[in-house]
């Protein structure tokens, strides 16, 4: 599934709303978690799972192709972890359960 | 430190500000994005956000893995995980930190 068929299943379903406002809809809630990683914030989704940022240390890394040492700086990269709701309907615990059941860690 | 954590109200605030939504009405769609995006990985599609990243299901075989306290050994069944690859537009976004 990608973006635009994201989109065009939620606009099916509210016939309500103009296609431009599903497509404003869903790109807000995106941009907002990327804005949100990019102030050092956390994003948790209960039951779907939580985004948030780690640091790397710098390292000196190789050129792969050359083999030369290059120092690679400390950085910072997203990180997403698994919602225990999710994590259990992949492997077909499909329970249906509370949506907001606690999350492990 | 000062980070913070949003939830899913956060993003309802955001529809309700920028898309100009009622506050229940932004509520239940964005429940419906989080919803559709875990009902395609489920059936085990790959979803393929542009810009934002891609969330891919992967099946893991089963292995011997051992009790760390307890140094027993212990099966783990084969399952399917999820693996998030941020969009580059992300690393950098990160990388950069907040907007001056």
């Amino acid at each position: 599934m990608i973006r635009s068929e994201l989109i065009q299943k939620i606009a099916d379903e509210n016939p309500h709303l103009t296609h431009r406002h599903v497509e404003r809809l869903v790109n807000t809630v995106f941009d907002e978690i990327i804005e949100a990683l990019a102030r050092g914030d956390r994003v948790e989704l209960r039951g779907f799972g939580a985004f948030s940022v780690k640091a790397r240390d710098a390292r000196i890394g190789r050129n792969p192709r050359t083999g030369e040492s290059v120092a690679v700086r400390s950085k910072k990269v997203p990180f997403f972890k698994t919602g225990k709701l999710l994590r259990d309907r992949l492997n077909g615990h499909d329970t249906g359960g509370p949506e907001f059941e606690g999350e492990d860690d | 430190m000062s980070e913070k954590t949003l939830t899913r109200m956060d993003l309802c605030e955001a529809v309700f500000r920028e898309v100009g939504l009622s506050r229940s009405e932004s509520a239940k769609l964005v429940e419906s994005v989080l919803q559709h995006v875990s009902d395609a990985l489920v059936k085990g599609e790959t979803v393929k956000i542009s810009s934002f990243g891609t969330f891919t299901v992967r099946s893991k075989a089963a292995r011997m893995g051992r009790n760390p306290k307890t140094g027993q050994d212990v099966p783990i069944s084969p399952r399917r995980v999820l693996s998030f690859r941020p969009s580059h537009l992300m690393k950098d976004r990160v990388a950069a930190g907040p907007k001056r």
